[in-house]
């Protein structure tokens, strides 16, 4: 599976929606996760990727890490992914 | 002051899953100790206990509730949704505003603490679960009972060891009888039974391998249970208002502290605590036909509960019966006074004292009617319960037939 189908199957799941329902340009919110919600999807994520997010709850627009879009969550992945492996 | 009742009774034990069925197997005598199942059972040097079988959580859970409840949490709403259901009460405006949740719990999420524990020292993971603060803490189970009903009022969660839900109930009560709540939610539970818990108590040397034989001379220690016991304390005028059945009257409490050690009981502060609830409550010693005692089947213990009844009961005590369920359902530490609340209940309401069952050979030390091994029927209209914790923290309840 590719990096942007897993991270879409792991938000589809937090959202409890069908990943076609994902699109990339989905916010978190559109999909109704909420602070406590974004904090298990990058759980989530760091599990299935073995990274580690840079995610603060505090202050998510101070980390270095966009969450703002499904496509900017996967770019970050992707960036992590390279620079961690 | 108000005179509180209590309108409604829930549990899960090693018992039944509900009220009904634990007061059958009380009734019976049925003992719900068994053998541990659990991971790494073959490490442990105590292997019985009174788990809870047959309890579904993935079912009356979703994903979500799932990944925030622990086994204390889950019991605890099983046990909450029982009681609320039987008082009829749901609760808007201003009565959700002033009601709230008073529980007790000694370890809370302890097997959250040792799955987390063993994820990140023996399996060497260093990432755990988002939730696993909010789902351990002591009082994780609170606040989903006062989410999932919609209680607003004053809700904190009391952490006395064995005491911790007579203590809790206690509270509650006084604050209903103040008139500061028409309603609240108390009681209890624990769940402990997890390799780290059963390990724990271990080093204590007090736990029996075999069984749980409260005031027997041959007793070698307790057991432990797990669970949880809810009840819906209401103020009386509102209960009646409302044509609400009513299980039992809080009739008084009293709590007080041996200030001496942090194991040992003593005869003293056990004996204030049961002198002290029967003068908050009004009630005269010759009233009293039934103890459910803290009877934890320890050497220590059960002798010195049995002298503190002498002292408070003069030749009363000969009359009176006192019995240890823990014999059948373990002992529940910081719940154990929740569910045990039943048997009492049971005395009041359907004239039948549980009985304490392994009872094998008198102690001259325990010379009082202990109701060995079957219950009895017999006519009570007060009754106590007992707990007396590590630390010698102890709180006493008494319940009255109404």
């Amino acid at each position: 599976m590719s990096t942007k189908d897993q991270v879409i199957a792991i938000i589809a799941e937090q959202a409890v929606l069908d990943p076609s329902d994902v699109t990339m340009d989905s916010t978190p919110e559109s999909l109704g996760i909420d602070s406590l919600g974004l904090v298990e999807s990058i759980f989530a994520i760091e599990e299935a990727f073995d990274i580690s997010v840079p995610f603060n709850a505090n202050d998510p627009q101070a980390s270095d890490f966009d969450i703002s879009t499904v496509s900017s969550i996967i770019a970050g992945i992707e960036r992590l992914r390279a620079e961690q492996s | 002051m108000n005179r509180v009742v209590i309108t409604g009774a829930g549990t899960i034990n090693a018992l039944g899953h509900d009220v009904p069925g634990t007061l059958a197997a009380m009734r019976e005598g049925v003992c719900g100790i068994g053998a541990l199942e659990l991971r790494d059972v073959d490490r442990l040097s105590i292997q019985i206990g009174g788990q809870v079988r047959g309890f579904e959580a993935e079912g009356r859970y979703n994903r979500q509730q799932m990944s925030l409840y622990d086994r204390f949490t889950q019991f605890t709403l099983a046990a909450a949704k029982e009681a609320i259901d039987q008082s009829g009460l749901s609760f808007s405006g201003e009565l959700a505003a002033k009601s709230g949740v008073v529980l007790g719990t000694a370890g809370g999420g302890v097997s959250t603490w040792d799955d987390n524990y063993r994820s990140v020292y023996e399996d060497g993971k260093n990432r755990v679960h988002p939730f696993v603060v909010p789902k351990l803490m002591n009082n994780a189970a609170a606040c989903h009972v006062s989410m999932e009903h919609n209680l607003k009022g004053p809700s904190f969660t009391v952490s006395t060891a064995c005491a911790s839900s007579n203590h809790a109930m206690a509270q509650a009560f006084a604050m209903v009888r103040a008139g500061m709540a028409p309603v609240m939610i108390t009681g209890g539970s624990e769940s402990m039974l997890c390799f780290g818990g059963v390990k724990a108590w271990e080093g204590l040397r007090v736990m029996s391998r075999d069984a749980c034989r409260p005031f027997s001379a041959n007793r070698n220690g307790m057991v432990q249970g797990e669970g949880a016991g809810v009840f819906v304390f209401e103020d009386y005028d509102h209960a009646r208002a409302r044509g609400a059945q009513i299980l039992c009257e809080v009739a008084g409490f009293a709590m007080s502290s041996d200030a001496s050690d942090i194991v040992m009981p003593s005869k003293n502060g056990a004996a204030r605590a049961m002198a002290g609830a029967l003068a908050d409550a009004r009630i005269d010693r010759s009233e009293v036909g039934y103890i459910n005692a803290h009877g934890t089947g320890t050497a220590a213990n059960d002798k010195t509960e049995c002298a503190a009844v002498a002292d408070v009961f003069g030749p009363h005590a000969d009359k009176l019966m006192i019995s240890s369920t823990k014999s059948m359902h373990g002992h529940l530490i910081g719940g154990t006074g929740a569910v045990e609340l039943l048997a009492c209940i049971m005395a009041l309401r359907d004239g039948v004292i549980a009985p304490t069952i392994g009872y094998e050979e008198p102690d001259p030390e325990c010379a009082l009617d202990v109701v060995p091994n079957e219950a009895r029927e017999a006519a009570v209209t007060v009754a106590l319960s007992n707990a007396f914790a590590f630390g010698g923290m102890n709180a006493v309840v008494a319940l009255r037939a109404v």
